[in-house]
């Protein structure tokens, strides 16, 4: 035995990110030094907290965010306990237990039990309903609740409270935030750039509510709404606190490690047990517990240092600017923003742009920011007060930013090019300038991901992407382009703006010279472009384009939906989901004569019958367009269905003839191509029977006329429709959702819904565009009728006739005969 | 024993398009790209089974019409990250005659 190669036992208690940074950086100073095993109480591997927000408002998928996947833990031999919440700790024979019954010896510990949630001590506050924002169980407990559309109140209007107010009201709920103090985010801004701060959020549809104070969560089973100290009471559905954390070093306090506000350690990140450290949210380090990514990075280079063997390392206190994470809203903060007589400040107010700075300047220097609106040159200011550089020469010019530095303005890129090499660009990850540029040309990276995946640089929050970006185009070129959109497919380096963009601008009228003219890397292209040039040149050449039927996946070729035998399935058109006896008699013969295995009911209201061969589909589709039908388009990029309620026809509470409404708008726009499918439904009145507020378009009917939804989604993401307006007749509405479609129709990217499409332009634009400008409305509803001229055509009865008919048979039939003889 | 059999002519076959021939040993799928190339391959990808004959035909390659997978028409083989293949048959154009190396003695001697 050589015991010199014995492996020593770490174990870590929690999976958060400075644990997992921690590692990363140990397994490089010191790759075969310790077994390594992770407690984790939450049921996952881990992932990046700070990105929670966009899970939130759906900007991002979980699996965007996970920082290290299964994979990892693997490849570097991590015992990693998922579920297992650690309940105590022995300390004499150096073991942890797990609530689950798991214990483990170690040899060194480190404790990153983060922070729990400020809970405020009010009646009520346990009640169901009541949540808080910390981890993806928070998250997805708020996206349930979300989908009820209710009432939700955020406590408190940090940080925290406002990502999670922003996040919940883009997923439809009604939305009040109660905070505290006189203004909002009162720690990191000044009140001016507070107030600045309440407008924007006001502006989003949040409601805000400054120096409230909560006194009760009320409600007998759940919540039903929140009690102030002034007496007023606010009914809501969902409260989430948001009003702080707290550092949890309860399980360290058991064990007998010293503890304050958090677990107490040394600059080397060792508590009162040598053999046990504390990083994270939990560790309070020089008298400082901190919440912000980029310390916590710093405690895990430093532990991770020890672990090594390199007694030396030490924690160094810094500022870190705070961001806010709500999509179109930019601040920036750090430093000391507090008034004195030893201060003075440097103000610049733009009230009709929105932009807010303040420099707060104390001996010639910069020691605090506040940037509001306009935050681009945060990190100059930054790096000015880090280095305590002498402004005095530049005082003048200072508030205008670094590209007014030294006469003519300069611009973004030759301001990046003119920081230091040790500015500071990424601050979560505190990566400077010169890290980055050395590993873009030490490591030949070409890509933001590159540098992400080499650097960390940008890998976090996400707010320095525009700066890396700067970087890699100046250290490559015109090989890299800044502002590089997602290429369409491997055949082009093209977007799908820009191509839909030159095909109009260039007028190009067919695949071929799309191809030609945008300059295609290969001869016929692939399956992912081929169909989306053939939508947009369906769509914008209606009368003059030639569709391409080799460019159509087999779906829309064959006018019925592939199942994963290789057989197809048939659903007609139910106009409205009205159906007779005859009709129904008819596709009961159908089924019979055909021997089909299976008809459902589908969920917008047809009738679906599957398990058709293919060489059959002529025959059966001549059988029902004897009884009337014509093709459901349930295969199609296009118009599928309009559900709709019984309305005034039948119901008692019906205020419209919501089904003649629906069969209407469909009988008007059946076989129009979209972008991707277009499902709509008509409701006769606000309790909204055929789900209009899910669907792409919907309309629910009510006395005073129409009020017309839209970008809903229920399928991968579940997301409530928002309102387009209220019209008062019939034609108003049929004209207001043809224009919508048609507006989606010209500008959305090949199967992009238009929920993704209105969250891309922007919901106000579409209003202003179709509610508020008659003048487009009635030019769109004509460029669709136009269009129209020529997609109406039922491809069941075509086929019937004999178009395409080398689809449906065999080319031949080999060896049969003879072997059948 | 294997017979070049006729079993079809090109014009049969759009460009950028495919046909089945139905066979004892199972459907193959004829392929005849922009070019006017002509391939066989069996009519079954390798990863689900679905019928390589509904895919969209790009250069010498076909993309499945269930999952999306890309098979090469001239080797059979998957590309990109995908890994399997899938039988490829001799055919050979004759004029506008499509003959292809078919295994039919064999049953019809049963």
């Amino acid at each position: 035995m050589d015991d010199t190669m014995k492996k020593q036992k770490l174990v870590v208690i929690g999976n958060g990110m400075a644990p997992g940074r921690a590692l990363e950086h140990l397994f490089e100073l010191a790759p075969d030094a310790y077994d390594v095993t992770i407690f984790n109480a939450e049921p996952r591997v881990n992932y990046d907290r700070i990105m929670l927000s966009p899970v939130l408002s759906g900007e991002k998928e979980f699996e965007e965010i996970i920082i290290h996947g299964d994979g990892w833990y693997i490849k570097h031999g991590i015992t990693l306990y998922k579920g297992h919440k650690v309940v105590g700790i022995d300390r004499e024979a150096k073991t942890v237990t797990s609530d689950a019954g798991t214990t483990e010896p170690y040899d060194k510990l480190l404790i990153a039990t983060g922070s729990v949630p400020f809970v405020l001590p009010v009646p009520g506050n346990n009640l169901p309903g009541v949540l808080t924002y910390r981890d993806l169980d928070d998250v997805n407990a708020m996206l349930l609740a979300a989908q009820s559309r209710a009432r939700a109140i955020v406590i408190g209007g940090g940080l925290l409270g406002l990502e999670a107010a922003a996040g919940l009201k883009s997923r439809g709920m009604d939305v009040t935030v109660l905070h505290i103090m006189p203004t909002l985010m009162e720690r990191q801004l000044d009140p001016a750039a507070g107030y600045l701060l309440e407008k924007a959020v006001e502006q989003r549809g949040i409601r805000v509510m400054t120096k409230a104070s909560t006194k009760e969560v009320i409600g007998i089973k759940k919540v039903e709404g929140v009690l102030l100290a002034d007496r007023t009471i606010l009914p809501a559905d969902l409260v989430v606190m948001a009003a702080g954390i707290r550092p949890n070093g309860a399980l360290a306090k058991e064990a007998g490690l010293d503890t304050n506000r958090g677990i107490v350690t040394d600059a080397g990140m060792h508590t009162s047990d040598t053999d046990i450290f504390a990083i994270g949210e939990c560790a309070e380090v020089g008298g400082q517990c901190y919440g912000l990514v980029a310390p916590l990075y710093e405690m895990a280079r430093v532990v991770a240092a020890q672990l090594a063997g390199d007694a030396s390392a030490a924690f160094v206190h810094s500022e870190t600017p705070t961001k806010l994470k709500v999509t179109g809203i930019n601040l920036f903060s750090v430093g000391d923003l507090g008034e004195g007589d030893d201060r003075q400040e440097i103000v610049l107010r733009d009230a009709a742009a929105g932009v807010y700075k303040r420099l707060v300047l104390k001996d010639d220097r910069i020691i605090g920011t506040v940037l509001y609106g306009e935050t681009s040159d945060g990190a100059w200011f930054h790096d000015l007060t880090k280095k305590r550089t002498d402004i005095s020469e530049m005082r003048d010019t200072l508030i205008f930013g670094q590209s007014y530095q030294g006469g003519s303005p300069l611009d973004p890129m030759a301001a990046v090019a003119a920081l230091s090499d040790d500015a500071e660009i990424c601050g979560c990850n505190g990566v400077c300038k010169g890290k980055i540029t050395g590993a873009i040309t030490g490591k030949g990276l070409t890509s933001l991901d590159d540098v992400r995946a080499h650097t960390k640089a940008s890998a976090s929050c996400g707010t320095c992407t525009g700066l890396v970006e700067q970087l890699l185009s100046l250290a490559l070129g015109d090989a890299y382009n800044p502002a590089a959109v997602t290429p369409m497919c491997a055949c082009t380096d093209l977007g799908h703006d820009d191509v839909r963009r030159l095909i109009k601008a260039k007028r190009l009228k067919s695949i071929p010279a799309v191809m030609q003219e945008l300059e295609w890397k290969t001869s016929c292209g692939c399956a992912k472009c081929r169909p989306a040039l053939n939508y947009y040149l369906v769509a914008d050449w209606p009368d003059e384009y030639a569709d391409d039927y080799q460019s159509r996946f087999i779906n829309e070729r064959v006018h019925a939906n592939i199942q994963k035998d290789g057989t197809y399935s048939v659903v007609p058109r139910m106009w409205g989901g009205m159906t007779s006896s005859k009709e129904l008699r008819a596709i009961a013969d159908v089924v019979d004569k055909f021997d089909i295995p299976a008809v459902k009911v589908t969920g917008g209201q047809r009738i679906d019958m599957l398990g058709i061969k293919k060489e059959d589909l002529p025959a059966v589709w001549a059988d029902l367009g004897k009884a009337g039908f014509v093709s459901g388009q349930a295969y199609a990029k296009g118009l599928r269905t309009v559900k709709t309620c019984v309305g005034t026809d039948w119901c008692r509470f019906g205020t419209q003839d919501s089904t003649g409404l629906g069969i209407r708008i469909e009988k008007f726009m059946w076989g129009s191509w979209t972008p991707a499918k277009v499902k709509m439904a008509v409701s006769g009145c606000p309790r909204n029977c055929a789900e209009a507020t899910c669907k792409d378009v919907g309309i629910i009917c009510v006395d005073s006329g129409f009020e017309i939804h839209f970008a809903g989604a229920a399928g991968l993401d579940i997301k409530g429709t928002e309102v387009l307006g209220m019209v008062k007749t019939e034609d108003e509405a049929l004209e207001h959702v043809v224009a919508l479609t048609q507006m989606y129709r010209e500008q959305a990217r090949y199967l992009e819904r238009i929920y993704k499409w209105a969250k891309r332009v922007g919901l106000d634009e579409i209003r202003r565009q179709i509610m508020g400008d008659a003048e487009k409305r009635k030019a769109y509803f004509d460029r669709f009728v136009f269009s129209q001229k020529y997609a109406q055509v039922d491809p069941w009865s075509e086929r019937v006739s004999g178009v395409d008919k080398h689809e449906f048979q065999p080319m031949a039939t080999i060896g049969y005969q003879q072997a059948a003889e | 024993m294997k017979d070049w059999t006729l079993i079809g002519s090109i014009n049969d076959i759009p460009r950028r398009g495919a046909r089945c021939v139905m066979t004892p040993q199972g459907k193959i799928a004829v392929f005849r790209t922009m070019e006017d190339q002509v391939f066989a391959i069996d009519d079954q990808c390798p990863h689900k089974g679905g019928p390589l004959s509904q895919g969209i035909v790009h250069g010498a390659s076909v993309t499945c019409p269930l999952h999306s997978w890309v098979i090469s028409l001239e080797t059979g083989k998957a590309l990109g990250a995908d890994e399997g293949s899938v039988k490829t048959i001799e055919v050979r154009l004759d004029g506008d005659r499509i003959l292809a190396r078919i295994e039919q003695a064999a049953m019809a001697a049963e």
